[in-house]
């Protein structure tokens, strides 16, 4: 599925140079790997096959291993994500408040689906199970920003201003 | 750090955090005596930065300045308050003034009229808190307020998550100082035994034989652990309790490891809740400042140290073994116990793994003594609960209340009813583990015991209530999806077992239904039961069983009738107009994005539904309530 539209990755030996320090200072720690891999996904902002297999060099484990480690986990993404990153609740207080309806507005105005990136690499869209906002349901994460009590309305005005604001700078 | 030295901390800055706690009168006496006029705290929870605390923080401290204030009024950014939604919370001490949903424009009202001028901003005060004569109540006689019982949650939104002083300004670390100067590891086990605790993680162990057992294996290599891995959509006790009062965790993870012989604990917490791991990122620093962490604690020659680890986003990490393999840096996975974590935990040695909301009683315990914590509660259930209560209802947000509290009170007093005068329909606790309590039970006590009985569980504490527009086969359908994306796969009833599951109820809530699929969605359940790993599989099927229980007759009218009688199903319903409403305005035909509405302006529309696609736009759109679903 994604593996035909994976870009080439395109890490910068600074990146390298921050990973390898960070191995470094979690080699001795027992059960090391989960921590690397928070820490690599910062410094790359997902985890390509590449830094997968300098995680695995960099702690002596195989790269199997790694790749277990790293697909297990929901935290974990193999395919970079758009600049912005959508996230929909899904949680329990956000369905019963009709999130399904936020999450199926989103994926219309941008004409991806959950867990898909758009072609420009602006925006990917994703659900999560609770954000812990439930008192503003239904609920979703722009980055770091919660837009609460949303109608579908609301969804189309917010992405508006992010495709304004991305319009702008070009 | 010394007793000596802990008790003038202690009495150093308890007037200044008891302005807070004291009845007005008292407060505004205790207030002349700490150097502040008065005191603005502001919600820094989850749920009040989402809906804009930090720029009303902002706008606070900008407009104090302004103002020329800023050395008479003390800020405070606390923990969680409990009332989420009515975010973001600002009182101001020592009146108690309960201003809801601040705004920065509100807040400079505020500096001006109330902590320039003395007058309290009436209008912007949480309304239920303010009399008829316009006198104002304080928080704790609000309906909100006046059935908790707050032992867990006894700091959140008193005092600043991120200053160790003023925690042990109440009474934080007397009860460390106690367990390791005046009492021996068995005399806390037993405490911790004789006050009744029980797990408050879902399972329901009590906590002191959890600690008995592993205080009797045998090894010089212990570990505590804490599970601050909340999974559960739709709880966020957890989260609030590490928000709000992270030191209390800490020094109850202390006890925990002076108890069984452990000097090493982790807390293994969910990257998505960035603030929590914050505040016990900092937490952790000044308890090692201070000496509460590290070696010879109070000059008891004990030794412990701690360290945060980042959950990575699987919900089958609640499950103790499993959450121990993570730690490991393992998938993951669980493993069949015995042997159990007590025995042979993490890293291979003894191991106790608690949840986060059960160390927050501990210390309380081990302070005020077993006797007076049994007294809360009921017999089996000793103590408190909080519950994230969300869904339909309108206080929402999180609360802690004695054993035995019923349903009623909860949805009617403490949440304020159902909003938009909608029927309660059932409250789901427990999530995807758990059931529903139907409204013939609403007189139903919350405790461990009597909610097993009615085939529903405590679960972790969330509480989503439910009301007349939600149809419970497609609630039942929305935990299996989770259980079907969470199951980590190892053992195939859980596996496939949910699969199967869910696929049935997908088809019948798309009308294809057959009458025997109920019994073979029993025999399935059974069958997960006995034979899945761990908790996720075996208690993947309640959510189903207990709608089945009480709402036997939604699903045969989805399978027999072929009807969603709650109009949730999108392949049983149909969008009509009605006619006598409809004025005509087209409004719903333009915004109709397949073409399926016709008519002329001014004459009642139609819906053609072979080209109808229940989106629901034409509903929400409507202006008369002419559209409805049949």
């Amino acid at each position: 599925m994604a593996e035909k539209t994976l870009p080439a990755f395109q890490g910068t030996p600074e990146q390298q140079q921050k990973l390898q320090e960070v191995i470094e200072q979690n080699k001795q720690l027992p059960g090391a790997l989960l921590p690397v891999l928070h820490e690599a996904q910062e410094i790359y902002g997902y985890l390509p096959i590449e830094v997968q297999q300098m995680v695995a060099d960099g702690l002596g484990v195989s790269l199997s291993e790694v790749y277990g480690v790293a697909t297990f986990y929901s935290r974990f993404s193999l395919t970079p994500k758009g600049k912005h990153r959508i996230s929909v609740c899904l949680g329990t207080a956000c369905y019963v408040k009709g999130a399904d309806k936020i999450l199926a507005e989103v994926e219309k105005k941008l004409g991806i689906k959950s867990g898909e990136c758009t072609a420009d690499g602006l925006f990917s869209i994703d659900s999560c199970r609770c954000v812990g906002a439930c008192g503003l349901a239904p609920v979703m994460m722009i980055d770091e920003d919660v837009y609460g009590k949303l109608t579908p309305a609301e969804v189309d005005k917010i992405i508006d201003k992010y495709l304004a604001e991305e319009g702008g700078s070009n | 750090m010394t007793l000596e030295e802990l008790n003038k901390i202690k009495n150093d800055y308890e007037e200044l955090v008891l302005v807070r706690k004291v009845v007005k009168e008292q407060g505004e006496k205790l207030a002349e005596k700490t150097g502040y006029r008065k005191q603005v705290l502001v919600c820094g929870g989850t749920g009040c930065t989402s809906s804009g605390s930090k720029k009303v923080l902002a706008a606070l401290e900008n407009s104090l300045k302004e103002n020329g204030i800023e050395d008479e009024i003390l800020v405070v950014r606390t923990g969680c308050f409990g009332l989420c939604s009515l975010g973001p919370i600002m009182i101001v001490y020592p009146e108690g003034a309960f201003y809801s949903q601040a705004t920065p424009e509100g807040v400079e009202r505020i500096v001006k009229e109330h902590l320039v001028e003395g007058k309290v901003v009436t209008d912007l005060l949480y309304q239920e808190t303010v009399h008829t004569d316009g006198s104002i109540l304080s928080l704790s006689e609000t309906s909100f307020y006046k059935k908790q019982l707050r032992i867990a949650l006894r700091n959140c939104g008193v005092i600043d998550p991120e200053n160790i002083k003023e925690y042990i300004a109440m009474e934080g670390y007397q009860a460390l100082a106690k367990a390791l100067t005046t009492m021996t590891p068995d005399e806390v086990i037993q405490e911790v035994l004789d006050s009744g605790l029980r797990g408050r993680g879902g399972g329901g162990f009590p906590t002191g034989r959890k600690w008995s057992f592993a205080r009797a294996s045998q090894g010089d290599v212990k570990y505590v652990c804490c599970n601050a891995d909340e999974g559960d959509p739709g709880a966020f006790m957890d989260r609030s309790i590490l928000e709000g009062d992270p030191q209390c965790i800490i020094e109850a993870m202390i006890i925990a490891g002076y108890a069984i012989g452990a000097h090493h604990g982790f807390v293994y917490v969910r990257a998505e809740y960035p603030i929590a791991v914050e505040r016990l990122r900092i937490a952790i620093e000044q308890a090692k400042e201070y000496g509460f962490l590290g070696k010879n604690i109070f000059g008891s020659g004990f030794d412990f140290d701690m360290e945060i680890r980042l959950g990575a986003g699987a919900f089958v990490c609640g499950e103790e073994t499993a959450l121990m393999t993570s730690i490991e840096g393992n998938r993951g996975e669980p493993h069949p116990r015995p042997p159990f974590p007590a025995v042979k935990g993490l890293f291979g040695k003894p191991t106790v793994l608690n949840n986060v909301e059960t160390y927050a009683n501990i210390a309380q315990i081990i302070l005020r003594g077993s006797e007076w914590y049994s007294s809360i509660g009921t017999e089996k259930s000793r103590g408190t609960k909080v519950f994230a209560l969300g869904g339909k209802i309108n206080n929402v947000g999180l609360v802690e209340i004695p054993m035995g509290t019923t349903l009623r009170e909860i949805v009617e007093e403490i949440g304020g009813g159902i909003p938009n005068g909608k029927k309660f329909k059932a409250a789901q606790t427990g999530g995807p583990s758990g059931g529903c309590i139907p409204a013939e039970h609403i007189d139903t006590p919350i405790d461990y015991d009597s909610l097993l009985a009615i085939g529903s569980m405590m679960g972790s504490g969330g509480m989503i209530i439910i009301d007349e527009d939600t149809c419970m086969v497609d609630i039942a359908k929305f935990y299996l999806e989770f259980t079907v994306d969470e199951s980590c796969g190892k053992c195939t009833p859980c596996r496939v077992g949910t699969q199967r599951l869910l696929q049935y109820l997908d088809k019948i809530t798309k009308g294809n239904g057959e009458p025997e699929d109920l019994e073979k969605i029993e025999e399935l359940a059974q069958h997960m039961q006995k034979s899945s790993l761990c908790a996720l599989g075996q208690t993947a099927p309640n959510p189903i069983l207990s709608t089945m229980k009480f709402f036997k007759d939604e699903y045969i009218a989805h399978i027999e009738d072929k009807k969603c009688p709650a109009g949730v199903c999108k392949s049983l319903i149909r969008y009509e107009i009605i006619p006598d409403k409809c004025k005509g305005c087209t409004l719903c035909a333009r915004k109709c994005p397949v073409g399926a509405i016709s008519g002329t302006v001014k004459e009642p529309h139609v819906i053609d539904s072979k080209k109808c696609i229940k989106c629901g736009v034409c509903m929400q759109n409507c202006r008369f309530g002419a559209i409805h679903t049949v």
